[in-house]
């Protein structure tokens, strides 16, 4: 009696269940541009490292002919591997077995790897390619999603979890990506949406093509969904090879140090910013030339554009930037910019990465449709956001620092670190044009010239007020520095803050505006 | 998608001019009307199940209007204040979007 009966007997089964839903789906998957769910497992862990689990569960569908099917490991591929030699937990929906749909077994896989995930502290990264909600399994479906949910809840803040959209993912199933860290989206494949095109228009009579209703770009430029786009699922895949380099492995760990680089930017940092407060600039310049290597990895690079945030690394340590875009909107203030950003300090503060910000901001975007889009409650995300981090925290002022904008971007008074300012800095209430005419009202007003005694108001305001000295006479900055020195100041900012300690009242937890 | 025309423009904020780019979002904001109480408004899209009143007729605030079918349920619009119907912009069987302009009173 040998083994070898049962061997080929398994190596069988396994290789008719690793089809997933045979060739002429698989070929379908292919023509619309797809990979499938193992290769495109594959394609982000290291080589031969996937072991798979679950790979002989099938589906408990009774009614509408469901138990007459075969759905060869439910529609969803889980399992863990490792990335950069570092353990990570995977599942991947398979389009090709009925559409990906999910059905109990599919989602006790999901939830199973979930479990895993979590309880080993390993990232967990799942990639979404799912018709929806399998309709003849009934409410047993909505159980599972809603079982999803709950553990993306309870693993968030402990272990990184990544959404990466390779196809549809519609209803219910998109608050998964939702709870998650980081949404992954590529253009022509990824379709996120609550109802879609044929409901929309059966419906309200309102016609739009799935692209336009929630696209890639859609996600990544006007919902904020999105955290990285892509052109395609190679370009999607070493996106996530990348953000992985820069974040730790769970909310007890650092991120990885890397070798120190000097930045390779050329141009000097003066030469970046105008003087003039009034002229943009592209802020992520001055980041390039502040980190290792100019590495800047921006995240939303799309949405809310008033405002960059990202990754990159400051003596081999990686760093959460923070920074106003003059050079969109002028660098405002608004629902969106505050909302992106609150939410990225909140990341890096559950995974111990040190906040860099750098500021330059002329106030809040004015307009009836900010204020009634709650500009109020979602910039008080950003006020919570910085006031609650323990990570270390420090500001560079470049230019424009006024009104509730200097006190919103981690201002002394929220709990930074360190505050430093550029001489250019102007630490105000606001700009000196606003000041002049509501200070020297009654002088413009009375002048016989009251445009030249504007003018020479505002240089009077400007004389006095726009420039860093005010507040650094109180100590709300702490040095004034030259342009150049930039770098070296973050560095060292950022080598005595290694070992900080911010202890905060025991509560259950905060009630943030959102 | 990314703007590489770099087509920048004036932008005020607290009366200081700034050089800048705007973005797509903000490009396709729509601009604020004040609410006239006078045109009673769709706050939700759906089929008009019935027009229960003629132009020129006189109501009291309260009185039904019409019927409006959204999201499976069936909604009475009353009369905001007390006034006459002026004009009729809709007809039993539409479906409207949200924010139409369904019945003008005075």
């Amino acid at each position: 009696m040998s083994f070898k009966r049962n061997i080929l007997d398994l190596r069988k089964r396994k290789k008719e269940a690793q089809q997933g839903g045979g060739e002429k789906a698989i070929e379908k998957q292919v023509a619309m541009g797809k990979k499938t769910a193992r290769e495109r497992i594959k394609a982000i862990l290291d080589e031969n490292s996937f072991h798979e689990y679950d790979l002989f569960v099938e589906h408990t569908g009774r009614d509408f002919d469901m138990e007459k099917k075969v759905l060869h490991g439910d529609g969803v591929i889980i399992g863990t591997g490792t990335m950069y030699n570092q353990p990570v937990a995977i599942y991947a929906q398979d389009f090709t077995v009925a559409g990906g749909s999910l059905g109990l077994m599919h989602a006790r896989k999901i939830t199973k790897i979930m479990d895993h995930a979590l309880k080993m502290r390993v990232p967990l990264i799942g990639i979404n390619d799912s018709g929806g909600a399998r309709i003849q399994e009934g409410v047993n479906s909505l159980a599972g999603y809603g079982e999803i949910f709950y553990r993306n809840t309870i693993a968030s803040g402990v272990i990184p979890q990544i959404s990466v959209i390779l196809g549809p993912c519609a209803g219910g199933a998109v608050y998964s990506p939702a709870l998650t860290d980081f949404v992954f989206v590529v253009e022509n494949i990824s379709k996120m949406f609550i109802t879609g095109p044929g409901v929309i228009k059966s419906v309200l009579g309102e016609e739009i093509s799935m692209e336009e209703l929630g696209g890639a770009m859609v996600h990544s430029e006007i919902t904020g969904n999105a955290h990285f786009f892509a052109r395609s699922e190679d370009e999607c895949f070493a996106q996530i090879k990348k953000l992985i380099t820069f974040i730790p492995w769970n909310n007890a760990q650092k991120a990885l140090k890397f070798p120190i680089q000097e930045p390779k930017i050329t141009k000097s940092i003066e030469e970046i910013v105008p003087v003039d407060p009034h002229n943009p600039y592209d802020i992520r310049d001055i980041i390039k030339a502040v980190t290792d290597g100019s590495d800047f990895f921006e995240i939303m690079e799309y949405f809310a554009k008033n405002i960059v945030i990202g990754f990159g690394r400051i003596q081999g340590n990686t760093i959460g930037f923070v920074a106003n875009q003059p050079m969109y909107l002028a660098g405002v203030l608004d629902c969106d910019s505050s909302d992106k950003a609150a939410r990225f300090i909140r990341y890096c503060d559950a995974f111990n990465i040190p906040i860099v910000t750098l500021e330059d901001m002329p106030g809040y975007l004015p307009g009836v449709d900010q204020e009634h889009a709650g500009v109020i409650r979602h910039g008080a995300k950003l006020l919570y956001a910085y006031s609650e981090a323990t990570v270390p925290k420090v500001t560079v002022i470049i230019r424009k620092a006024y009104g509730g904008g200097y006190i919103a971007m981690n201002s002394r008074h929220l709990g930074a670190d360190f505050v430093f300012a550029w001489p250019t800095a102007e630490i105000a209430v606001m700009g000196p044009e606003g000041a002049a005419n509501i200070v020297f009202k009654k002088e413009i007003d009375e002048a016989e010239n009251p445009a030249e005694m504007r003018k020479q108001k505002i240089q009077e305001y400007k004389d006095k007020f726009a420039n860093p000295f005010v507040a650094a006479s109180k100590g709300y900055i702490d040095e004034v520095i030259e342009p150049s020195e930039t770098r070296a100041r973050l560095i060292h900012s950022l080598e005595v803050s290694g070992s900080k300690v911010d202890q905060r009242p025991a509560k259950k937890h905060g009630v943030p505006p959102f | 998608m990314e703007d590489n025309s770099l087509n920048y423009q004036i932008f005020v904020v607290n009366s200081a001019k700034y050089l800048t780019l705007t973005t797509t979002k903000y490009d396709r904001r729509k601009k604020y009307l004040p609410i006239d109480p006078k045109e009673v408004r769709s706050i939700i899209p759906g089929s008009i199940i019935d027009i229960l009143v003629t132009p020129g007729q006189v109501l009291k605030a309260g009185e039904v209007l019409l019927i409006l079918d959204a999201m499976k349920m069936y909604t009475q619009i009353e009369m905001p204040f007390d006034g006459v119907i002026k004009s009729i912009h809709i007809e039993k069987g539409d479906r409207i979007p949200k924010n139409t302009v369904m019945i003008t009173i005075e």
